[in-house]
């Protein structure tokens, strides 16, 4: 990491991360304990160890910008605003959730914080981010769209499709992708040739290859790629390195009979963790008392009791909801 | 009433509703100088924002649609032939046609996916395909096929200002098809079928371009006596199921002529339908004129021996009346 005086980002910024992150991560956390107690009625890909990324990179949008997300996608809708206990109410398939129980884990949206959702379909959400960018385009009103995927989506067609039309009409767009060393259960060396962020090459578009657990890192790589996308100039990618410490899916151990990664690559990582990596940056520098991250826990651990409860508390829907919202 | 072409009566609603809506913007591949003919002169009158060619690349083209459209805008996606759909289809199947509903109505999609389908080209297997049943049985989206000009018009304009994605499908090889169209402004609502053909003994519903040879049909065998209520349903999704069941609780017997391969054919779903509101009133087993379950030949005379004709339809309508 860096020193403070290259990060342009104040003491009251980075706590402003820390506090991100750590809501991310401690809901998650929560959700992980209810899945495995069997509360929630389906499956759940978290997120936890690659928080840095959805916080640095919606540290800089507002309401007005869009982000399309994945099916781990807890992480982008708290990152963007996301009320958590409309999160966790929807993932418990309950009225009270921000799709009122129709989406759950894999679909949470709030189109009014600019949340166009998450997405069950690798990649899906790519195409959705390039039509918001156009409408952003069109608005003329400065505002942004952020596709995050992860590095199997990278594989997919689509990507080379919104690279190429979002170059040529210069939409502004953000292609985050979050290579998290696993497309579900292969390792990404043994699917992907070649770095990610080398695809946007012989688009002309921008590229990137940072450190995803380095939430200083993701804030700078998409100060500058925001910057561009708000000034017409068009898209950028950021290859945000990072790694998925949790399996691809809560449920894994239910149907994976092999292990797939050795606990010393896990141990690594937990060591380059985001969060306490952010908590030594800021102790090193003197930036923040360890009491201002004491509060921010303490804090953090009622929002997520309430979530909970405010999610227990609410009523399932009725079966007749089933009909509804097909049609406008 | 004027005369106009199909493929007028469609640009014409497309130009209206431009004009008459800010937000609605088309694109697609080559709609600047348009292949079909349907998006002609638009960029001129709407400009580069609002009209514009993309690159060839129908799986993110589609996706953008349901992004700006939950952005605020209203897209028209331009498909140019309707087997395109299935390459833009994640976007279609997953996204568009669900996106309202997995979100728990927080918004609305106003998309039309527009394209020509169906055989008597010489387009071959992958040019020819009439798609419209996936479609209808994807569950969140409308699909609209049009039979005349002035139902092309009518609907076009209805389906850009439905808040839902709708798949408007034109038949190929259609578009120069002359009829009369109101001068007027009119809108024909999505979801009303029309009877083109009052009569008492048959009810034949003719799907898209099935019209036109049922029409003859209809016309030969009333030399015959037999007096055929031919219906157009328009819209198969939300189809008006009411209009032609009511009309079989009266004729007693009913064909069904759909350009889909016969296997879950909008036939079968409207012949399922009927028999299942009508059953006491039918008279006779009801009967589907489609294409057989094979793929659309390039030869002249393969393809043709595929395609319901007038003479196929008559003998399903003579064969409900054991004649």
């Amino acid at each position: 990491m860096r020193t403070p005086s290259e990060t342009n980002l104040s003491a009251e910024d980075l706590l402003g991360l820390y506090r991100r992150m750590l809501l991310i991560r401690r809901i998650e956390e929560r959700l992980g304990e209810d899945f495995k107690r069997g509360d929630l009625p389906g499956p759940v890909h978290l997120y936890i160890g690659e928080e840095a990324v959805a916080t640095g990179v919606c540290a800089h949008l507002t309401d007005a910008d869009w982000i399309a997300s994945t099916h781990r996608g807890h992480g982008h809708f708290l990152a963007k605003g996301g009320d958590p206990k409309l999160l966790v109410a929807e993932v418990y398939g309950r009225a009270g959730g921000v799709c009122r129980g129709m989406g759950g884990s894999m679909h949470v949206a709030d189109f009014s914080k600019g949340i166009l959702g998450a997405n069950g379909i690798v990649g899906g959400g790519i195409g959705l981010a390039v039509g918001a960018a156009l409408a952003a385009q069109l608005d003329r009103k400065g505002a942004v769209s952020a596709a995050f995927f992860g590095d199997g989506a990278a594989n997919q067609g689509v990507l080379m499709e919104a690279l190429n039309v979002s170059a040529l009409w210069k939409l502004p767009l953000l292609l985050i992708c979050e290579n998290n060393g696993f497309s579900e259960f292969s390792p990404t060396g043994t699917v992907t040739v070649g770095a990610i962020a080398d695809r946007a090459k012989p688009f002309g578009v921008p590229a990137a290859a940072v450190d995803g657990n380095d939430v200083i890192a993701v804030w700078q790589a998409t100060n500058a790629a925001v910057r561009r996308a708000r000034a017409g100039e068009g898209p950028s990618l950021i290859e945000c390195r990072t790694y998925r410490l949790r399996g691809h899916v809560e449920s894994e151990g239910s149907f994976i009979q092999e292990r797939y990664r050795a606990d010393e690559e896990v141990a690594a990582w937990i060591a380059r963790d985001p969060i306490a990596r952010l908590a030594s940056y800021m102790d090193e520098h003197a930036l923040a008392p360890a009491s201002a991250r004491e509060a921010i826990e303490a804090e953090i651990a009622t929002i997520v009791a309430e979530a909970v409860a405010y999610a227990t508390d609410s009523p399932y829907p009725a079966p007749d909801q089933a009909r509804q919202f097909m049609f406008a | 009433m004027a005369r106009r072409r199909m493929i007028q009566a469609i640009n014409e609603a497309l130009a209206e509703e431009m004009a008459r809506d800010p937000r609605v913007i088309l694109f697609g591949e080559d709609v600047e100088i348009s292949v079909m003919g349907d998006t002609r002169g638009l960029r001129a009158t709407f400009g580069p924002d609002r009209v514009r060619n993309t690159p060839i690349c129908e799986t993110v083209m589609t996706g953008m649609a349901v992004g700006a459209a939950a952005a605020g805008w209203r897209p028209i996606c331009h498909m140019m032939y309707g087997n395109f759909l299935y390459t833009g289809m994640d976007a279609i199947a997953n996204q568009a046609a669900k996106l309202r509903y997995m979100t728990g109505g927080q918004i609305k999609v106003p998309v039309v996916y527009m394209g020509v389908f169906g055989a008597g080209r010489s387009s071959a297997a992958q040019h020819s395909d009439a798609m419209h049943p996936m479609f209808m049985n994807l569950g969140g989206i409308k699909v609209v096929l049009p039979a005349s000009p002035a139902d092309a018009k009518g609907l076009l304009k209805s389906a850009i200002r439905d808040d839902n994605p709708v798949i408007f499908l034109q038949a190929a090889g259609r578009g120069g098809e002359a009829g009369d169209v109101p001068e007027e402004e009119y809108t024909i609502p999505l979801g009303v079928a029309e009877v083109k053909r009052p009569g008492k003994d048959v009810t034949l519903v003719a799907i898209g371009a099935m019209l036109r040879p049922a029409m003859r049909a209809a016309d030969a065998l009333a030399g015959e006596g037999i007096e055929a209520e031919v219906i157009d349903p328009r819209t198969l999704m939300p189809l008006d199921e009411a209009t032609i069941v009511a009309s079989v609780q009266r004729t007693g017997r009913l064909v069904v002529v759909d350009e889909a391969r016969d296997a879950c054919s909008a036939a079968s779903h409207i012949a399922a339908v009927v028999t299942e509101a009508a059953w006491g009133a039918l008279k006779a087993a009801p009967k589907r004129v489609t294409v057989p379950d094979v793929a659309i030949p390039y030869s002249p005379p393969l393809e043709k021996s595929l395609l319901p004709d007038p003479e196929r339809i008559a003998a399903a309508v003579r064969a409900t009346l054991g004649r």
